[in-house]
């Protein structure tokens, strides 16, 4: 009798979930580890919609938790000619679901001989997002121009989507908002629309610590697209010295020379070609 | 800040109600994430087919998805029977996907709509995914605040006018109670003439018990013959 139980106790499990790793996590983090995080980019992107298109404007900001890691980092990305797309939250995220999602633009496009549309972008990003149920942490801006007009959308990384004619993400969007609130009108000319989307990014570099840096910018129009990086430099590296740092030539003095002779160090061997 | 990664929650009002020869569906035009205010100017009332429409509450990705899909399915329903799809059957789409995924799913929707063997129809979907066949409903988190109201100023056999009037003053009440709920009113009629969308701005509703006159802006106050502010 006690062999037989011994027996059944000794046979190695079949199958299933090993759940060692999960339990060692959690006690991990009981003690106070903390698990790495992710980069994520505290961002103000904006977009609205003017006269006859659409513009997109982003900071350039990249931060990993308290320290800047990309002080001119690209967050407004190409989804189509006619389509662009600003990315918020986990940059890695931000990044592969609008290269995927603009892959398959692509191909639809080969299929069908025809320019894109926003609204395929949309359902492309939203379907995929949901799937992933919030997990993949991506909060864009979606603009462009199509044989339907101008259109222009938000899409929250659970699925979610809005079409609004002026918007605002990312950990700036209050102060960007708060913008767009006083002074957007409907039917905007190109200048007046870059400077509002302008001053909205503003808003967000100088008051959000997520944001800073640069002003990138980007106008849809009707057959055609501006993308204006660095539009706007509102934060210029400054120096100590007002004609900055150059050195004149042979500035470094020579302490020592001492030349190795490497050749001495190899040993040649002849022999046959290695075999393939 | 706040909670910007919240998940999307509608806390809504919606409505549906049905009168001498339709519905009446409204909602508010609030959409928020925690405490922001992400979309002041939504539209909850979503089309199904040319004579249904639902209107939505709870996570805005869930109940989008919801009826992506059912307004999806009722196409190529529509094409396959050659005639249009009656209430009955995208009540029941809705139920049949809010039921088999209600471990997934954190949505109430309320959809109505006319169609030629049973006239106006309301039908609730609640979180579960039981489907009610109802002469009104109401959903979403200001529906709490109008319970007693529906029980007292809803009447069987109402005229177009008035359930609609019913409707926009309900999700105006609910507005001034309910946090959650704000913006404008939108509602949508459908009867056998077909479909009116209607739109209510948030400043010319009526104004409830402690409501101050809406302004655009704190100066307006200054200049204005109201009471002196900060006068108390």
């Amino acid at each position: 009798m006690g062999v037989l139980v011994k027996e059944a106790i000794d046979v190695p499990p079949k199958g299933g979930f090993n759940f060692d790793l999960c339990r060692r996590n959690e006690m991990l983090l009981k003690k106070g580890v903390q698990p790495p995080s992710f980069r994520k980019t505290g961002t103000t992107i904006v977009g609205l919609v003017f006269q006859d298109g659409v513009i997109l404007g982003a900071d350039t900001r990249a931060t990993e938790g308290p320290i800047v890691c990309d002080k001119n980092c690209e967050k407004i990305h190409y989804m189509a000619p006619n389509i662009y797309c600003c990315g918020a939250g986990t940059a890695a995220d931000t990044e592969a679901v609008t290269d995927m999602v603009s892959s398959q633009l692509q191909l639809h496009r080969y299929a069908t001989g025809r320019e894109s549309r926003v609204i395929t972008a949309l359902t492309l990003l939203k379907s995929h997002l949901f799937s992933y149920q919030g997990h993949v942490s991506a909060a864009l801006v979606l603009g462009g121009v199509d044989v339907t007009g101008p259109h222009l959308h938000t899409i929250y990384p659970h699925g979610s989507t809005d079409t609004l004619p002026f918007a605002t993400m990312g950990s700036g969007s209050l102060a960007a908002m708060a913008v767009f609130e006083s002074k957007y009108r409907e039917g905007l000319s190109r200048e007046e629309g870059i400077r509002l989307v302008c001053e909205a990014i503003c808003s967000g570099i100088f008051n959000d610590l997520g944001s800073g840096s640069n002003v990138d910018v980007c106008v849809i129009t009707k057959g055609h697209k501006d993308y204006l990086r660095n539009h706007m430099l509102p934060n210029p590296r400054t120096y100590v010295s007002s004609k900055g740092y150059s050195f004149a030539k042979g500035q470094t003095e020579v302490l020592s020379t001492k030349i190795m002779p490497l050749r001495e160090k190899v040993e040649v061997i002849e022999g046959d070609v290695m075999e393939e | 800040m706040e909670d910007v990664n919240a998940p999307h929650s509608m806390g809504t009002t919606i409505i549906g109600v049905t009168y001498d020869g339709g519905v009446v569906l409204g909602a508010d035009s609030r959409t928020s994430t925690g405490m922001y205010v992400a979309n002041r100017a939504s539209d909850k009332i979503t089309q199904l087919t040319d004579n249904v429409y639902v209107c939505r509450s709870g996570s805005a990705a869930d109940s989008q998805v919801v009826s992506d899909y059912v307004r999806y399915f009722l196409h190529q329903h529509t094409i396959q029977l050659g005639q249009p799809a009656t209430v009955k059957v995208a009540s029941n789409l809705i139920r049949l996907l809010s039921y088999s995924n209600k471990n997934m799913l954190e949505t109430g929707l309320i959809v109505g709509g006319w169609d030629k063997y049973e006239g106006g129809k309301i039908y609730s979907v609640p979180l579960g995914g039981t489907l009610l066949e109802q002469p009104f409903a109401i959903g979403g988190s200001g529906s709490s605040y109008l319970y007693g109201f529906f029980d007292q100023a809803w009447k069987e056999g109402m005229n177009k006018d008035e359930a609609e009037k019913l409707v926009v003053k309900a999700v105006s009440l609910a507005i001034a109670r309910d946090g959650a709920s704000g913006g404008v009113v939108r509602t949508v009629i459908i009867n056998s003439e077909g479909v009116t969308r209607n739109f209510y701005p948030g400043d010319e509703l009526p104004l409830w018990n402690e409501e101050l006159e809406p302004c655009s802006s704190l100066l307006d106050i200054l200049s204005s013959t109201g009471p002196e502010p900060m006068s108390i």
